[in-house]
């Protein structure tokens, strides 16, 4: 009988891709196992493999085709001379809908997350920075597109400046934040290592100690707790204990928090580890453009960074003002909707579970101020409690555990600076108390949601 | 189904490294008598100044760990003689004072440092495990054991990476050796043929923990084997065999044959700190080598075949002795940080 086949997932995070070329042509007889299709992701370009044997009776999706959802029909298999008259009807790009039996998994092979926070549709919202010349134009980029440009253009303007780390050059990087640094800067500056953390954040800390300005990348945070040693004994220590004698300026980056459906290995917050740590500087941008002037203004500094992305905003575009040489400063917080109501706090992905809150809010007669920190340490207290006397309530929000946590330090922040302002006692939505689990539905319980956000922020407006 | 046991073969000898061509074997360095007295003057002078700590410590002038080089000075002076200050780079961990006189640091800063004084190196804020001088090219002093290696092997890659001609010497203990990240340096190391020195400072305890006791193949020249780097045993104990080792493995990194391994032989007198008894070794074996194998004495005898005097050799002790003792002086008389020192240097920039 003839079956559909189906746009594969081609990563945990993948919800579109382009049909880059047919392998096969109508008629053909495919046999299990052959290539019938090459398809780009946002990361990789891969090749789909046939399953079952029969024969490609009709191809549904032309090849060069972009934006081909996952789950959608992309080619119809069957038996020779079959008739595909029904089947062929529902040729389009638009994605079928595809049949949950709970307990079965849907038909690409595992479930997908249903964590709204896994879900590439987070509100959109205009870069404000006041600084910026009247007229700057904006160009939509990819947070991705952001990071790679900030290493480009640093890279540029400071031989110094190299990359170092687990497939960052002929791979073009795990998660491509660093296609095609190798093309334009050579393997002198563009270093793949062996998966050896602990040992490649040495040597990049060894080199910073010498002068140079290291961008090590790490593919994601979870795998820096082998390397974690060296983030802080070596790197966050040295200028203090050496009296201020001896730097070392390094970026450690690459993507934190939890990603989709990888589990609990695979999916944690480090930012409030890293913001503990006296001498080290923590940055985890939500926008493309905070990410790119947060990342160049990290290559610059003279100080041990932190710079903590987060591998579910990558393919999110957001508006980046179109300048030379666009640099946000470290340690100042970002008002990302101004309100009078309530003051929502919150950092990295976050933000949008915040900002989505904010609309809900808005209907409902609230209007909520979302702050951004972008800088987790030097913490942005001034701005925090600034908001904080204007709406005199406040929730912060963390896609991380909430044990001494980030909201955990500015609830103290409002507590000790801010207690004559507060109207109400301050809230925090996090994740739940646990190891992040892989199953969808527990998966999806356990991550931050707009709905909760929404009722911390009528409790404390009593509301 | 059981199967007999394979016939292990046969070794006992060195497996040669692949094809890869070896360094020669190093030669007792042949110095002039110029030569010979300045080993004499700075192993001397290493002697003394950890006396003189180990005196501090005791009248609780210096605090914390502080761990002495005494019995090992061969080791540094031989390595550093060799070395050129300011294209070269030096990384050590927690027994790092010897290190640091051996490049010609100024003894009244260290000793301030280890006194926790404002006009100590570090300010007063490292104490004796974290001392740097960037000017000397001496990057520290790192108190977790086997860090220094992975900075090391990255500060031989900014020496390639910069085209400048150095050198990194990497020091670190048999203790060390048995950390993971050594092994994930050999290999970068060896992979992108990195200008490093590796000189693993066998004294036979890490900590109370015997070699024995502790290395499953306690010949570390070897250990770099299945990297393909090569090593080379050395006489720790014999400052001229370590600086003809030195010549060898200079002449071998510079030449861009990539990274090589000293084991250099040694013994500590003292305990591992100064708060260890050590009682997991002998007096009879520690005496064997004070009084059989002391570096300082070896010394001696080659410089009374050079034609050096007793009465020269009494005015160096009265010349080391006198720099000492005004180290030492200075070391308690200067004052303490300023308490405003305490949120210094945290961060380079202001944020």
């Amino acid at each position: 009988m003839a079956s559909e086949l189906k746009m594969p997932a081609l990563s945990p995070t993948m919800e579109e891709g382009t049909l880059a070329k047919w392998l096969v042509k109508e008629g053909d007889a495919i046999a299990a196992g052959d290539i019938l299709a090459e398809i780009e992701t946002d990361k990789a370009t891969m090749e789909f493999e046939a399953v079952d044997e029969g024969v490609l009776l009709k191809i549904l999706v032309p090849e060069g085709t972009d934006n081909v959802a996952v789950g959608s029909a992309i080619a119809v298999i069957g038996e020779e001379g079959e008739d595909t008259g029904g089947l062929s009807a529902a040729a389009s790009a638009a994605p079928s809908e595809v049949e949950d039996v709970p307990g079965e998994g849907k038909d690409v092979g595992r479930e997908e997350s249903e964590a709204a926070i896994t879900k590439i549709d987070m509100p959109k919202v205009a870069h404000v920075d006041a600084n910026l010349p009247e007229g700057t134009t904006m160009k939509s980029t990819s947070v991705r597109e952001a990071l790679r440009d900030a290493m480009a253009e640093e890279m540029r303007a400071d031989e110094r400046v190299f990359v170092m780390g687990e497939e960052v050059a002929q791979y073009q990087g795990a998660y491509k934040v660093t296609q095609g640094l190798l093309d334009e800067f050579g393997d002198k500056r563009v270093i793949d290592t062996p998966i050896t953390e602990y040992g490649f954040a040495g040597v990049g800390s060894g080199a910073a100690m010498g002068g140079l300005r290291p961008v090590i990348e790490f593919m994601t945070f979870n795998f820096a707790m082998q390397a974690i040693d060296h983030i802080i004994n070596s790197a966050a220590k040295t200028n203090y204990m050496s009296g201020g004698q001896m730097r070392c300026p390094i970026v450690f980056r690459g993507p934190n928090g939890a990603a989709s459906r990888v589990a609990a290995q695979h999916s944690q917050n480090y930012g409030p580890w890293y913001a503990s740590v006296p001498g080290l500087v923590v940055i985890s941008p939500y926008t493309a453009a905070d990410a790119k002037g947060l990342l160049k203004a990290a290559i610059r500094s003279e100080d041990p960074v932190v710079f903590l992305e987060n591998e579910l905003l990558y393919g999110q575009s957001f508006d980046v003002p179109d300048v030379d040489d666009y640099v946000v400063p470290i340690g100042k917080a970002r008002i990302a909707r101004e309100g009078s109501d309530v003051t929502i706090v919150s950092y990295s992905i976050g933000v949008g579970v915040a900002l989505e809150a904010a609309e809900t809010l808005a209907g409902e007669g609230i209007d909520a101020e979302v702050i951004d920190l972008r800088t987790l340490r030097p913490l942005d207290t001034a701005t925090v409690l600034a908001s904080l006397a204007k709406t005199n309530r406040m929730v912060v929000v963390e896609e991380g555990w909430p044990v001494c946590s980030i909201s955990s330090e500015i609830m103290a922040v409002a507590m000790e600076q801010g207690f004559d302002d507060l109207d109400a006692p301050v809230m925090r939505v996090t994740n739940a108390d646990v190891p992040l689990p892989y199953a969808a539905n527990l998966e999806k319980l356990a991550l931050i949601k707009p709905a909760q956000v929404v009722e911390a922020a009528k409790a404390v407006s009593y509301r | 189904m059981a199967r007999p046991a394979k016939k292990k073969a046969a070794t006992g000898k060195t497996p040669p490294l692949g094809n890869k061509e070896r360094p020669p074997e190093p030669k007792r360095y042949k110095a002039k008598k110029e030569e010979l007295l300045d080993f004499y003057k700075q192993m001397l002078l290493i002697r003394r100044f950890e006396e003189r700590a180990g005196q501090l410590y005791g009248l609780g002038l210096i605090g914390g760990f502080c761990h002495l080089y005494i019995g090992q000075e061969a080791v540094a002076v031989g390595l550093q003689s060799a070395m050129e200050v300011g294209k070269d780079s030096v990384i050590t961990g927690y027994r790092d004072h010897g290190h640091m006189l051996a490049y010609g640091i100024d003894p009244k800063v260290i000793m301030a440092e280890l006194t926790g004084r404002e006009a100590g190196i570090s300010r007063g804020k490292g104490g004796s495990m974290h001392m740097f001088s960037v000017e000397h090219g001496f990057y520290g002093g790192h108190g977790i054991v086997g860090a220094q290696v992975s900075l090391g092997t990255g500060l031989a890659f900014k020496h390639q990476y910069s085209g400048d001609g150095g050198v990194n010497l990497a020091y670190f203990g048999d203790g060390a050796a048995n950390q993971g990240q050594v092994y994930e340096s050999f290999n970068m190391a060896e992979l992108w043929n990195l200008p490093i020195i590796y000189a693993i400072e066998n004294n036979h305890y890490a900590m109370g923990t015997s070699v024995e006791r502790s290395a499953s193949e306690p010949d570390f020249y070897k250990r770099g084997e299945s990297f393909q780097i090569p090593g080379i045993q050395v006489d720790g104990m014999d400052v001229l065999a370590v600086r003809g080792a030195a010549e060898v493995a200079l002449e071998w990194t510079r030449s861009g044959e990539g990274p090589i391994i000293l084991e250099l032989k040694t013994y500590r007198y003292r305990g591992h700190s100064m708060s260890d008894p050590a009682k997991y070794r002998t007096r009879e074996e520690v005496d064997s080598y004070k009084k059989e194998r002391d570096p300082i004495d070896r010394i001696k005898a080659d410089l009374e075949k050079a034609g050096v005097s007793e009465e020269d050799l009494k005015a160096i002790d009265k010349e080391i002795k006198d720099i000492m003792v005004e180290a030492a002086k200075f070391a308690e008389e200067t004052p303490e940080p300023e308490a405003a020192e305490l949120y210094t240097d945290v961060l380079v920039e202001t944020y």
